[in-house]
């Protein structure tokens, strides 16, 4: 079933002269690990903005066609019931925390929808053993390191238990092993079906192409490419957009170039290891 | 290239830092860096990166030690003295910027230089040009998006002309392009003799573009040396949160395989060009193509 289903979907934020998005017809599955990617101010945000209806009810604008949330239109159904389908996680969780204790932050969310007592406890436990923060239960989320923090925001949105969470740059502030830390967390949370589907905007291509089942590659307010993680890095569209592509991608792509290659490019360390394996 | 005594630009001599609530962020840091040199800072979140730096123009005294930039020691000279010989573009914009509009944020940085008015608009507008914010000039940092601000944060700096310039984590957040402008730009600057310093969790960025790392842990610099050196050990990447980047990981491997490569296979061309003629060999590629 799709989640979310762009139909024919535009908009022009009231500041912007330009639409930022532009005939958007994408439909998102459920299962599915979606790296989405795209140059600076291609529309990335504003897309996921979409997804849950930031646009059009906080941020305001002009706007042609419909983006529907499990069958929900985002024009007319409230953000605060939109939410409970779709959990967004910012780049910073310094903005998204507020509690006292990391035990209160995880309950937030879950207070404000009206959880019963009874299934919050158990809800909260769970968050905490996913996520792996039993030892940060009492601390204050100011206190805790960046990594903790970030695995703290994916707890409390987790607790709300939404089919699909949105993550724009969950690692960029977080250094390179954390970083791959909280992208397998995401990945396990995905696999254990916590929730439905995961979709991470990321420029850090390198760690998070191993991850992806599907991309989408947005540019100038358009889909680029949408499709499955191998079929769209192997495509002329993806390797000329601009972003940040993996030095093992790079690497065979060149050797391609010089007819010395042929096959997929591989996605990771781990398929390029076999790739040279292979020719042993 | 030979240091010598009198291009030393910072000296800091057991620089200890505690943050009013008690945090001991820095624990007797000792570092030379070297007029012209372009350094890379590692480590974990909390490693004491950020405070370290804050201490090179005045933003933070020392608890203990010292810091001299040039022949300034920080703890007696005025800040703004440092300010114009250190310029450091923070690790987000947001928390830079507070201009009305772009133009104005680029105004504000050049307020203090002496520049007649003339001079200061021709100034400012030769920034918005060469960092390509001249179509925002009117437009609220606020609505820029992230890649945009973060150009505007380091144009902010730039256009003051610093001697020693930082950067804390350039690359978040940049694309393709957004990254071969750092490059650029810290290439130019080298080029004129500036001293660069660059905070960063971009192991890439970091093996393609800067010669020489210092790795912090839990305030102390625990190792200080060629790049692809220190990416390579496991021992330092465990303790300093880091991962080796994707062609030492590669070059490790065919080493393990018993198959001899170049020293410097983890330059991106080199690797290309030995694996083009590996591949060749074993698969009797012959000139021109597949076989």
């Amino acid at each position: 079933m799709n989640l979310i289903e762009f139909q024919n979907f535009c908009f022009r934020y009231d500041h912007s002269e330009d639409f930022v998005l532009k005939d958007i017809n994408i439909n998102i599955d459920s299962g599915k690990f979606i790296l989405m990617c795209g140059i600076t101010g291609s529309g990335k945000t504003s897309l996921v903005r979409a997804m849950n209806g930031l646009i059009p009810q906080f941020y305001h604008g002009e706007i042609k066609g419909n983006v529907l949330v499990k069958g929900k239109n985002t024009k007319n159904v409230p953000t605060s019931t939109l939410s409970r389908d779709v959990g967004l996680v910012f780049q910073n969780p310094e903005n998204q925390l507020i509690a006292m204790n990391v035990e209160r932050e995880i309950a937030f969310g879950p207070e404000n929808i009206g959880v019963p007592w009874d299934e919050m406890d158990s809800r909260i436990k769970e968050c905490i053993k996913i996520t792996d923060i039993e030892h940060l239960r009492k601390k204050a989320p100011f206190e805790i390191s960046g990594g903790e923090q970030q695995r703290v925001a994916i707890a409390s949105i987790l607790a709300l238990q939404p089919e699909i969470i949105i993550f724009d740059e969950p690692t960029s502030l977080l250094d390179p092993k954390s970083a791959i830390q909280i992208l397998n967390l995401l990945k396990k949370i995905l696999l254990e079906k916590k929730v439905s589907t995961i979709i991470v905007i990321e420029h850090r291509l390198d760690i998070v192409l191993p991850l992806a089942d599907e991309i989408i590659l947005v540019d100038k307010g358009r889909i680029l490419e949408q499709g499955e993680a191998h079929n769209v890095i192997n495509g002329e569209k993806f390797l000329n957009s601009g972003v940040n592509i993996p030095k093992c991608v790079s690497v065979f792509q060149q050797l391609m170039n010089q007819n010395i290659f042929s096959g997929k490019l591989p996605i990771s360390i781990e398929e390029t290891k076999n790739l040279i394996n292979s020719i042993k | 290239m030979e240091k010598k005594l009198e291009d030393l630009q910072i000296l800091v001599n057991n620089l200890t830092y505690h943050y009013p609530d008690g945090t001991i962020a820095l624990k007797g840091v000792n570092l030379n860096i070297y007029s012209g040199e372009i350094v890379g800072i590692m480590g974990k979140n909390g490693a004491g990166k950020s405070t370290l730096i804050k201490t090179f123009n005045g933003l933070l005294k020392p608890t203990t030690g010292v810091v001299y930039i040039e022949n300034d020691e920080v703890n007696n000279v005025l800040m703004s003295k440092l300010t114009k010989k250190v310029g450091i573009v923070f690790q987000n914009p947001d928390l830079q910027l507070f201009a009305n509009t772009v133009e104005d944020e680029i105004r504000f940085s050049l307020k203090n230089l002496n520049f007649t008015k003339i001079e200061l608009e021709n100034q400012i507008s030769l920034t918005l040009e060469k960092f390509k914010l001249k179509k925002f000039q009117n437009r609220t940092p606020f609505t820029l998006s992230g890649g945009e601000k973060k150009r505007l944060a380091i144009a902010s700096i730039m256009c003051r002309n610093p001697e020693i310039i930082v950067f804390d984590e350039p690359t978040i957040g940049q694309d393709a392009e957004g990254v071969k402008f750092i490059r650029n730009l810290i290439k130019e600057k080298h080029s004129e003799g500036k001293t660069i310093i660059i905070v960063t969790h971009d192991i890439e960025f970091a093996i393609d573009n800067i010669p020489r790392t210092i790795l912090m842990a839990d305030g102390l610099i625990i190792a200080d040396g060629p790049t692809n050196k220190i990416l390579s050990q496991d021992q330092i990447l465990n303790i300093g949160y880091l991962i080796s980047p994707q062609l030492i990981i590669l070059s490790k491997f065919l080493i393990d395989l018993k198959i001899k490569v170049p020293e410097d296979v983890y330059i991106k061309e080199n690797m290309v060009q030995f694996l083009g003629s590996y591949f060749k060999d074993k698969m009797g590629i012959t000139e021109g193509g597949k076989p």
